[in-house]
């Protein structure tokens, strides 16, 4: 699809000509984007194509940057100039009518100043890498004036951050800097540090003088509104995109945001600074969902969960509008992990081997959060699980957590255990766990906006025993995979946790294969064992509590019984002991 | 007295007539008082109004005074020691579930129910209370098949599990899902050794050592001592469920005798509401 025409016209601001750029049908909602430093509008070109097809797009050249004219002395580039600037392009595309806002980096910071001052001209607001900057001035002195640990590591890693903002204070050096060339040093470091490429139009071709004569933004505003903050506050329904990889705004800015914003949003990503360059698709698609929900306008299920979880509210609970995938979830572990996502407002799919089970937590989930899903499925069959990650992503979307629970027990001795018997264990408890992985993993990153996955290892996993050989392996394959996909897919957003339970008291026992015994005498095992982990009296519902505890916080490993906890360490720091306790005949 | 032979005679239709005359009583004592209870009244305020109920009508002893539990209580949430089943000033609130417990004897004659609801609206509640209906079945139909009550234990367990709620009952003195019940007589006086009456008490302990020696056991549990098929006599017999913080039960008389067995009344609160549920959907 060829993006729309982009239509180009002067609009006089104060004293200044201002480069305007239109696109998409005119009697559609209009959308201003405004661009930051040391950009022009055409930062925006993915984004303002793919909002085109849906909106009026209009986009313009900040003062000093790009097409617009450049005004000498820093008295000229002050918030008032500058809202007086947007007023003007408003006034010219889109009179008498509320427009969505957007705004990145200075274009944001400038996007706040208009969403405080002049609300009645914009029905919401998108903002990301810029914050207000007397929203900053207040949460430093917050910090300061409150100085925990945590609060002043937070204030001097947004310190550091800003030294940039130092830098430009200085006289003259900034500009000559720029003017010598500094423009290609800075296009490199913007395709090694944030991973954009150069392409036609950004980082612009006038990028020299834009960066020279931009400088004077800071100069113009920055210590004036640190120094002597205002109380800036919106009705304006306001999102917040919060690149959590961003070298120069802390994601920890938004704290507290909500108090100055009560009607607020927070969509955190795992990017950098230049997140409509590097993430586009998302971008846009969260600002087309953000704009239709403020409208009241039609929202797939998807759409209107996306929004509910990025709300900001006093009694929300923390995973509210998130999709919830829980395999092996008609009992024990699973069906009480699905349970506790839903008690904070999750919406969850429940699969199992069993179809009646899994109907009976999706019908429990519905008592206790929104209403479940359940699922029928066989985690070890490659093409049923190709089926299932697909029917997920087109009856409910991309699931925000997938818990690959389903497993098998199998105890005997090594000689006692056919090829079957390892097949079968295998099929389960591994390969199901490198199937729900794979096939969500891969729309996790396609959305690219994150997620969780949780593998349910055991703690038999770092605990040797000549009782457990096959079980043992396959779990502890699970947790070295866990550990892999971890390493790879932290840079994408995503985290991955491996759950080492120990002894717990649910089905398992009831259902584990006991290899080379009789039937009778598998019949007592399996009573012995139920009776031992009953004895235990370790309920699945506190794994299901640390299962949701290790997605909130992003735990690598979590060994949940204190017996799990002790092997762990032991296994660590004494392995010769586990393995003299290996020894133990147990089964 | 007949106690002094056995806890009661489950052929004799006059004496049983006796036993469902108390249920009935305390079920309507149950109704009534459930009708007084409205938001911020506590434990001990709905237990002293059974107690007051039940004196005014000819009531002179207990197998044990009435409890009442609002709220998480009903589900014995972090319960750790018996004092805590005791009436506490928890207060009552709107979609609070509650459970009214009372076993009172009258001339003799005892019965021991349970009886739940709840103040406004509750879907936990609803879905738990439409579920606890199987129970009353698939309890009646295990002890017809003559299986042992442990067995029966094992399959409520199961059912528990399948249902994906907890077992609740597991809570109670003895784990018990079920006690023998009869013509509490004897020298001692009536008085209560807190909540239990003294000649239930007494009863009970004379029970434990005369089933004992016959392999039995007067308390009904998922353990050895009930591995054996039902023995005849009244039983009181207390499912109780539990589902995030919300409980339910029911408890009432069981008849059993050496070939069948039967409920002692099918009038009762929870019947007709189960029964009304299912026409309903």
């Amino acid at each position: 699809m060829t993006p729309p025409p982009v239509s180009r016209r002067r609009v006089r601001g104060d004293g200044v000509d201002l480069a305007v750029y239109e696109q998409g049908d005119r009697s559609r909602p209009t959308v201003l984007l405004v661009h930051g430093y040391p950009d022009t509008h055409a930062v925006w070109d993915e984004v303002a194509g793919r909002l085109a097809e849906r909106f009026h797009v209009v986009r313009y050249d900040v003062r000093g940057a790009g097409a617009s004219s450049r005004p000498f002395g820093r008295k000229r580039y002050t918030f008032d100039y500058l809202m007086a600037d947007m007023a003007a392009v408003l006034d010219a595309t889109a009179p008498e009518r509320k427009v969505h806002l957007v705004g990145h980096d200075w274009g944001s910071i400038q996007a706040w100043e208009a969403a405080c001052t002049m609300p009645d001209r914009f029905a919401s607001f998108t903002s990301m890498s810029g914050p207000c900057l007397d929203h900053v001035a207040h949460w430093m002195r917050r910090n300061l004036a409150r100085p925990t640990p945590a609060n002043l590591r937070r204030a001097a890693g947004q310190g550091a951050r800003s030294w940039y903002i130092y830098f430009f204070q200085t006289p003259l050096l900034p500009e000559l800097l720029w003017r010598a060339g500094m423009a290609k040093p800075f296009t490199k470091a913007l395709e090694l540090g944030e991973g954009v490429p150069s392409r036609a139009g950004h980082p612009a071709r006038t990028m020299a003088r834009d960066a020279a004569a931009g400088v004077a933004l800071y100069r113009a505003n920055m210590l004036q509104r640190l120094r002597r903050p205002r109380d800036r506050r919106t009705d304006v329904p306001t999102q917040v995109i919060v690149p959590t990889k961003d070298l120069f705004v802390s994601p920890h800015l938004v704290g507290g945001l909500a108090g100055r914003v009560p009607n607020l949003s927070l969509r955190p990503i795992a990017a950098g600074h230049w997140v409509p360059r590097s993430h586009p698709d998302v971008v846009a698609r969260w600002i087309t969902e953000h704009i239709t929900g403020v409208r009241g306008g039609p929202l797939s299920a998807t759409e209107s969960r996306a929004l509910d979880r990025a709300r900001v509210a006093g009694d929300r609970r923390t995973f509210e509008g998130s999709l919830v995938v829980v395999t092996g979830a008609g009992s024990g572990i699973g069906r009480e992990t699905a349970l506790a996502f839903a008690e904070q407002g999750a919406e969850v799919v429940a699969a199992d081997l069993d179809l009646a089970t899994a109907q009976r937590t999706a019908e429990l989930a519905g008592l206790v959060g929104p209403p479940g899903h359940a699922f029928r499925v066989d985690v070890s069959d490659p093409a049923a699980m190709e089926d299932f990650a697909k029917s997920v992503m087109h009856e409910h979307g991309v699931p925000d957590v997938v818990v690959n629970n389903a497993g098998i027990g199998m105890a005997g001795a090594f000689l006692d255990h056919t090829a079957e018997d390892w097949q079968k264990v295998l099929d389960v408890n591994l390969w199901g766990v490198v199937h729900g992985s794979r096939l969500f993993a891969k729309q996790m990153v396609e959305r690219g906006q994150g997620g969780h996955i949780v593998n349910t290892a055991s703690a038999a996993a770092f605990t040797p025993s000549r009782t457990l050989p096959a079980y043992a392996t396959s779990k502890a394959a699970v947790l070295m995979l866990t550990e892999c996909l971890r390493a790879e897919l932290n840079g994408k957003g995503i985290g991955v946790s491996a759950i080492c339970p120990g002894i717990v008291n649910t089905n398992i026992t009831r259902t584990s294969r006991f290899v080379g015994q009789g039937q009778d005498e598998e019949a007592r095992s399996r009573r012995r064992a139920a009776r031992a982990y009953a004895r235990r009296n370790y309920g699945p519902e506190r794994v299901a509590e640390q299962i949701v505890t290790a997605v909130r916080t992003d735990r690598a490993v979590v060994p949940v019984t204190p017996e799990a906890r002790l092997s762990y360490l032991a296994s660590r720091a004494a392995p010769g002991v586990m393995r003299l306790l290996a020894k133990l005949d147990v089964g | 007295m007949s106690n002094k032979v056995a806890l009661a005679r489950v052929h004799d239709e006059a004496e049983l007539e006796r036993f469902r005359a108390v249920q009935r009583l305390c079920y309507r004592c149950a109704d009534e008082v459930a009708g007084t209870l409205e938001p911020g009244v506590t434990e001990r305020e709905a237990c002293r109004r059974m107690r007051r109920w039940l004196r005014e009508r000819g009531v002179d002893d207990w197998l044990h005074t009435p409890f009442a539990w609002f709220g998480d209580r009903s589900a014995f949430r972090g319960f750790k020691v018996p004092t805590q089943f005791l009436p506490s000033g928890t207060r009552l609130e709107e979609g609070m579930p509650y459970i009214l417990d009372m076993a009172p004897v009258k001339d003799g004659y005892s019965a021991d129910i349970g009886y739940g609801g709840v103040l406004g609206g509750n879907r936990i509640w609803e879905r738990l209370d439409a579920d606890l209906a199987a129970y009353r079945t698939l309890i009646l139909d295990l002890v017809r098949e003559r299986r042992t009550f442990a067995a029966i234990y094992a399959e409520v367990d199961a059912l528990i599990e399948r249902q994906g709620y907890q077992n609740r009952h597991s809570e109670y003195p003895g784990r018990v899902i079920g006690h023998q019940v009869g013509i509490i007589g004897g020298i001692l006086p009536k008085r209560v050794g807190f909540p239990f009456g003294v000649r239930f008490l007494q009863t009970i302990g004379r029970e434990l050592v005369k089933e004992r020696l016959e392999g039995r056991s007067p308390l009904w549990n998922g353990a050895a001592q009930s591995q054996h098929p039902p023995t005849p006599g009244l039983w009181a017999v207390e499912p109780h469920i539990g589902f995030r913080g919300v409980g339910v039960k029911f408890e009432e008389i069981l008849v059993v005798t050496e070939d069948g067995a039967h409920w002692l009344d099918d009038d009762l609160p929870h019947v007709h509401r189960w029964a009304r549920r299912e026409t309903t959907t």
